[in-house]
């Protein structure tokens, strides 16, 4: 006799038809398959205290969120810092790490901004001086940028745009010489009288 | 002079204001006292020595634990009974990170709890001090809420603000880091009462016209089920649960968590599902056509493979935690609020009963058709099952269970017939073993005087954290640990067999000491029983003895836990036995 409990084995018992997908959401087997992923904003009111962006940081990392960029910063209210984080994730993930967000006790208020909202990424990027400066300028004129340091050994331009934007503008940079870059993140607000968070 | 009665009185008067807090320890203690906190568990140490001086004076009682870890078993113990924070105490470095398993304990299971732990002086931190552990960072994920102390005037805020998160909304662990400096200086302000921030709102009633699709739903479904989480017990929802499975006619199906929320000697009553859960419990949610799932965030062990948990039903999920909406299994009807607010409203809005008179046919043949009946042979040792339920018989219907991790764990809650909430006290997320007798401990503070104390222990488990006895006969403590000692760590053992082709490393216990004879080396009553007629007599001594006592029953060691569905595995698919196992 096994050892055990007694009863039907498992191919004598009715078993049911449906299924769910890897989210839990009830499926025919056409819908099978994976869920695309895309891009989204999140802007988030929370208390400009210590620790709060890395308690936002680590929600992020262990609940393995993908997460492209994240900024932070005071707002026009005292003691309240805003926080615009762009990330990547299937339509259930941008839930979850919405309400996940919402959670944690420092975080006030939590937003997907809409995509016609206004984004603005700041980008720094340095290149070699003996790259013609003349044509530097040409082309930090053409992308919206500005110089902001000229030194004996480098040019150092500043872009201001939209994600995509800055990456068409390093990207046309490529010609040159690139020592660094640097990029702030987006930071974001909902479009006209509509409120952020 | 002598005094006249009216100074006298005057003065007595006088004596029951409480003194002014003097310093940041001060300002602490009398934060715990504001929030009615009377049993503190803890182990003191160098940087939390402030507090535990203020505390001299306190009325509240300090029970000293052996270990860090037992302080936070006992106050995540005293939380589950007794339904407000557990309070424990530990010092820098060492001792808070000794809390760490116990926070993390308690955060995976929604027990309330608040940890107080010491720190190094504030012009110390960051330079790596002796006892120095960056506890808030370490604790950050393991935490509902933590926070470190900057002032000695508004620290006894940070512990008020702490009590009132870890008890309000979706109840947890929350922790505040106490720096010397801040708890030695000077303080010339009360505290304020316990209150959370003024940006933590959790939802209470859910919207009214979501409950009302949600009860047409329930009404015309053929196939219901409840299945009732811990947020049942934790919302004191337990009377509004049984009253509305009872008056529409639906079968309930609990999460381990959930045990004792819906009596199980009902009818209606199906046991726990998931992995270790009965039959007929995995089959009522793999064929329910509506769900109706009570504060439960739908773990693994209890769903088993996503894709095969209850795949033909719409769910209606109530919860007061919205990330717990739609994170494992989609809701259909997601319900926020807290549980026993949205089951009076669901109560109301209910059209009708469903139509599930064969439903409920069905369900009994189930429970018929894969009965939890184990056998007893003569010539095999003593079944672990019967002891358990020897013990059951031999209690009253109020007693409270405690277990460690492993298969003494799922014996314990197969066997053992839950009645009442806050009656059955274990580590189900984080699965700690060793959690039995501290939990024991703090339960035992928490319950009222006649309500009997059980731990269920196995041998690999109980030696985890065997020291706190000797707080349990120190403190006088009428608890009873009923060891399943099967020189393993019996549920390693188990999958070792059915995953590993036996392959024993590491699960073979038979160094495991004498548990008698270490009992009584404590100052507690040992006991060994090694076979099925002993049983009744020595749980009656054991019980009888007021104070701690240890039963080291010698069971089976070959015995497995069945039902058992496979990690991942389909709910509707498990094994009754061996055979069945392997053929899966």
């Amino acid at each position: 006799m096994p050892r055990g409990l007694e009863g039907p084995a498992p191919d004598e018992r009715p078993q049911p038809e449906g299924r769910r997908n890897e989210q839990g959401i009830r499926i025919t087997p056409e819908d099978a398959g994976e869920q695309p992923t895309h891009r989204a904003v999140l802007s988030a009111q929370v208390w400009h205290e210590p620790g709060v962006l890395a308690k936002v940081s680590g929600l992020f990392s262990r609940r393995q969120f993908n997460i492209e960029s994240l900024s932070v910063g005071p707002t026009e209210t005292e003691g309240v810092a805003r926080i615009t984080m762009v990330i990547e994730e299937h339509d259930p993930g941008i839930e979850q790490a919405k309400k996940q967000l919402q959670k944690l006790v420092p975080v006030i208020a939590v937003r997907e901004l809409r995509e016609e909202a206004v984004e603005r990424e700041l980008a720094m990027v340095k290149l070699d001086v003996r790259d013609d400066p003349d044509e530097v300028q040409a082309v930090a004129e053409m992308c919206d940028g500005d110089v902001v340091d000229i030194g004996p050994e480098t040019i150092t331009v500043e872009l201001t745009g939209r994600e995509s934007e800055i990456d068409a503008a390093l990207e046309t940079f490529e010609r040159f010489t690139v020592r660094e870059v640097v990029r702030t993140g987006t930071a974001a607000l909902a479009r006209g009288a509509e409120e952020t968070t | 002079m002598s005094e006249t009665p009216a100074q006298k009185l005057d003065e007595e008067d006088a004596d029951d204001e409480p003194t002014p807090v003097q310093s940041g320890a001060e300002s602490v203690v009398r934060a715990l006292e504001n929030a009615g906190v009377e049993t503190l568990f803890g182990v003191t140490g160098g940087a939390i020595m402030p507090v535990y001086d203020a505390l001299y004076d306190s009325d509240m009682r300090h029970v000293t634990m052996g270990h860090e870890q037992g302080a936070a078993h006992a106050a995540d113990a005293y939380g589950i009974v007794s339904g407000d924070p557990g309070v424990c105490l530990a010092t820098s470095g060492p001792g808070a990170t000794n809390l760490v398993t116990g926070i993390a304990d308690a955060d995976m299971d929604s027990d309330p709890m608040v940890a107080l732990t010491g720190q190094v002086p504030t012009a110390l931190v960051g330079n790596d001090a002796f006892q120095e552990t960056d506890t808030t960072g370490v604790t950050a994920p393991i935490t509902k809420f933590n926070s470190f102390a900057q002032d000695p005037d508004g620290v006894g805020d940070d512990v008020g603000e702490a009590f009132a998160l870890a008890r309000e909304g979706r109840q947890g662990p929350t922790l505040v880091d106490l720096p010397k400096d801040v708890t030695q200086g000077d303080a010339d302000r009360e505290p304020a009462p316990p209150q959370s921030p003024e940006t933590y709102d959790p939802p209470e009633r859910a919207d009214a016209e979501a409950v009302a699709e949600a009860a047409r739903a329930i009404a015309e479904a053929e196939r219901p089920v409840i299945l009732a989480g811990g947020g049942v017990i934790k919302a004191n929802a337990s009377p509004e649960l049984r009253a509305f499975a009872r008056d529409y006619g639906i079968p309930v199906v609990t999460t381990m968590p959930g045990l004792g929320s819906f009596p199980e000697d009902d009818d209606l009553a199906l046991g726990f599902a998931g992995m270790h859960g009965t039959g007929y419990a995995n089959l009522a949610v793999t064929h329910t056509d509506v769900m109706l799932a009570v504060g439960t965030r739908f773990d693994d062990r209890l769903t088993g493979g996503v894709d095969s948990f209850a795949p033909e039903a719409e769910v209606v999920h109530v919860d007061i935690d919205p990330a717990e909406i739609s994170k494992n299994i989609h809701a259909d009807y997601p319900l926020l609020g807290d549980a026993e607010t949205v089951l009076d409203q669901l109560q109301e809005a209910m059209p009708g009963e469903p139509p599930a008179a064969e439903w409920r046919a069905r369900c009994q043949q189930w429970k018929a058709d894969y009965p939890m009946d184990y056998a007893t042979p003569d010539d095999e040792p003593l079944k672990p099952e019967f002891v358990v339920e020897a013990l059951d018989e031999a209690t009253g219907a109020d007693t409270i269970v405690t277990t460690g991790v492993g298969q003494h764990q799922m014996w314990a809650c197969q066997y053992w017939e839950f009645t009442e909430p806050r009656t059955w006290v274990s580590s189900h997320g984080l699965g700690t073993m060793g959690y039995g007798l501290p939990a024991a401990i703090g339960a035992r503070f928490a319950a009222d005087e006649d309500q009997s104390v059980v731990a269920f222990e196995g041998d690999g488990s109980l030696l985890m954290t065997v020291q706190e006895l000797s707080v349990a006969v120190r403190e006088h403590l009428d608890i009873t640990v009923a060891v399943l000692n099967n020189e393993y760590v019996g549920m390693v053992r188990q999958w070792q067999d059915g995953f590993y082709e036996g392959r024993h490393m590491a699960s073979e216990y038979s160094w495991c000491p004498d548990f008698a004879k270490l009992a009584e080396a404590f100052g507690a009553r040992g006991f060994t029983v090694d076979d099925y007629d002993a049983v009744a007599d020595t749980v009656e001594a054991a019980l009888e003895y007021d104070g701690p006592s240890v039963i080291d029953f010698h069971v089976d060691p070959q015995e497995n836990v069945f039902p058992m569905v496979p990690s991942g595995g389909e709910n509707g698919r498990f094994a009754m036995n061996d055979d069945q196992l392997e053929q899966l």
